[in-house]
């Protein structure tokens, strides 16, 4: 029966992971950007919500008010200010950039906020589960952010589908120069793509420091689990993200069970297996590294 | 028909005095001061004091950590950010040598990067599945997953390390001299084994990659056989760097053997310096400890100042340091690109200047092969 939790815990996890990973896949399907600062910027986010309630005196839900369409803000602001200039030269320099701004941003937190752990109190809901059989047991938190995690990707799935923006974001990921051949504004995709990557990203920061405490430095970590996620799932493939997520959720509950450090260590292994045995990803089409 | 350099070359000889020139006088200068500075930094030990010796051993393997990086990343066109691997796998190889397996410390830093060589190849079967920022995040993961490892092996001291107790056999005086030396030497390699592996048709290939990698397949060059050599030449001589930085501070813990702070350091040197010039990261890196070195008090603030200077470059002048002064006068220190020359046979009227990039701006006078 710890197995079945073990695995049901995981999967919950997953739709936290899917909320890192889903703005990476962004980034990454519109700008062939594979930010380095996306875990940090998911870190900062639960930092400034952290403020937020210290300062207004508001719970952590209501902080995302401000956090999300900040942090979609200074996304769009990024990418229009600093890595439009470097996105479409050569891939080596965004790389550059993105890691920079995560050394940057790592220790200006730390700086800001010292090396302590913080978290978000959010009035016991964090703790609150329900039982579903005598062992097994499911917690409020986890299931809200796999259902917040599954209404993201519904709700970009339906973006991406429906709408003119939409359209311009699938354009200009299959082929960014008849795209700016077709009058499509190709930097304010960008902008926007960015923008969303941020605010998806700061949902999950928010949900993440509810969740757990957080420090200056969990960003790589973040950062890792969201490529990670991103690769298993397959690239372009956004439910596959889900799925991806929910894979290194449940290996690392798993090796958790089996034994406490090797929690994140099984999900790194896992990951590399299937990079070794279905480099595409499960639902990725062949042919697209 | 393969068409080596020296053939090429042996054109020269015939038709319309074309010439391909690599040697220069600024080439000549920039190796034999290259060369005298490491003279007179060799015997530093008989005259300088300790603590003089143990920053340039720093400033040494920060030379060496950052070219290996420039050749990986400028070269070979991978941009890993999992460099870190390599240096804690060399600490924890000098570690197991020199202490469990009784080899002595200074002959265990070269086996040291053996081990890494030889961890580096299993590694490649996983990350070169990978382009681009995918490679840069998969080196990461597999740092990552090395450092969790030894994290869980008792045998290593797990999250504690274990200290370097081989050393003791040697006085003081004497192992400091050694290590210094032994740096220098790892450290200046470094810089001379990019230099003449570039000047090899290797370096040749891979130059013609980094350039246009369509065009160089078409080519006929192997590609990833070349990509494939650079990484392990570019591991072990990392994880050879990282068994000489233990061997100085002689102690190995796992979180500071495998920190991407050390792929850090390399990035953000290579990037001051100039990116793909391999005199980019001596540049970088006497900028690099003079800046942390200004900084070290004030904390955090050393790593922000270092980051912003970082990405700047990278958006403002992303050849580097090196890439701005070749702007101004293109001077080439060390001679790794040929030139082709039109004139009479014996005139090196005008050496030294340089098209920035092989024979996109001849010199002039100078008339492109029909």
């Amino acid at each position: 029966m710890t197995w079945v939790n073990a695995v049901t815990q995981g999967i919950l996890l997953g739709g936290l992971y899917a909320l890192f990973a889903t703005g990476l896949s962004i980034s990454f399907g519109v700008m062939r950007l594979v930010n380095l600062a996306h875990g940090d910027l998911a870190v900062l986010a639960a930092f400034v919500s952290w403020s937020i309630v210290d300062r207004l005196g508001v719970g952590p839900f209501a902080t995302l008010a401000l956090v999300v369409p900040a942090l979609g803000l200074g996304g769009y602001l990024l990418q229009r200010g600093v890595l439009d200039f470097v996105v479409s030269a050569d891939p080596l320099r965004g790389i550059l950039v993105t890691f920079g701004l995560a050394v940057v941003l790592q220790n200006l937190l730390l700086e800001h906020y010292s090396a302590n752990a913080k978290g978000l109190d959010a009035g016991g809901l964090e703790t609150a589960s329900f039982r579903l059989t005598d062992q097994l047991a499911v917690g409020w938190l986890p299931l809200l952010t796999l259902g917040v995690a599954v209404a993201v990707l519904g709700g970009l799935s339906a973006f991406l589908r429906w709408t003119r923006t939409g359209r311009a974001f699938r354009a200009v990921a299959d082929d960014l120069r008849t795209a700016r051949l077709m009058g499509i504004d190709t930097r304010h995709v960008f902008g926007l793509a960015m923008a969303l990557a941020l605010a998806t990203v700061a949902l999950g920061g928010v949900f993440l420091g509810i969740r757990t405490t957080f420090s200056p430095g969990a960003g790589p970590g973040l950062l890792l689990v969201a490529f990670e996620a991103v690769i298993i799932g397959g690239l372009g493939s956004l439910w596959g993200t889900l799925v991806g997520a929910m894979v290194i959720g449940v290996a690392q509950t798993v090796g958790a069970q089996i034994e406490p450090g090797w929690s994140i260590l099984l999900g790194h292994l896992v990951f590399l297996a299937v990079l070794a045995v279905r480099p595409q990803g499960l639902f990725g089409r062949v042919g697209r590294t | 028909m393969r068409t080596s350099p020296r053939d090429v070359q042996a054109g020269r000889q015939g038709g319309a005095g074309l010439r391909i020139i690599r040697s220069t006088p600024a080439g000549r200068i920039g190796l034999s001061a290259l060369l005298t500075a490491t003279a007179v930094l060799a015997t530093l030990p008989s005259w300088a004091a300790p603590s003089v010796l143990r920053a340039w051993v720093v400033v040494l393997g920060l030379l060496s950590l950052a070219s290996m990086w420039n050749l990986l990343a400028g070269f070979g066109g991978m941009v890993s950010i999992g460099q870190q691997a390599f240096v804690g796998i060399g600490a924890y190889s000098l570690l197991v040598l020199a202490d469990d397996r009784g080899v002595d410390p200074f002959l265990a830093v070269p086996l040291a990067g053996l081990v890494a060589a030889a961890a580096s190849l299993p590694v490649a079967a996983f990350v070169f599945r990978l382009r681009g920022g995918y490679f840069a995040v998969g080196t990461w993961v597999i740092a990552e997953t090395v450092a969790l490892a030894v994290l869980n092996n008792q045998a290593l001291g797990a999250g504690n390390g274990r200290s370097l107790r081989a050393v003791g056999d040697y006085g003081i005086e004497t192992r400091q001299h050694l290590t210094f030396w032994l740096a220098l030497a790892i450290g200046v390699g470094a810089v001379l084994v990019v230099v003449v592996l570039l000047r090899t048709r290797l370096g040749l290939a891979l130059q013609a990659v980094r350039d246009d990698e369509h065009g160089a397949r078409a080519l006929g060059i192997d590609v990833v056989r070349a990509r494939l050599i650079v990484w392990v030449l570019a591991a072990g001589w990392t994880g050879m760097t990282g068994a000489l930085i233990y061997l100085s501070l002689l102690r190995v813990q796992p979180e500071a053997a495998f920190n991407v702070q050390w792929t850090a350091f390399m990035i953000f040197i290579v990037v001051i310096g100039g990116v793909g010039n391999p005199a980019g990261p001596i540049v970088g890196t006497a900028v690099f400890y003079v800046l942390r070195d200004q900084l070290q008090d004030e904390g955090a603030w050393a790593l922000i100042v270092l980051g912003s200077v970082a990405m700047a470059m990278a958006v403002l002048a992303p050849q580097g340091i090196t890439g701005l002064l070749d702007r101004v006068r293109p001077v080439q220190l060390f001679p790794i690109r040929r030139s082709l020359w039109r004139g009479p046979a014996g005139d090196v009227r005008g050496g030294g200047r340089w098209p920035r990039r092989g024979l996109g701006r001849p010199p002039p006078g100078a008339t492109a092969p029909s």
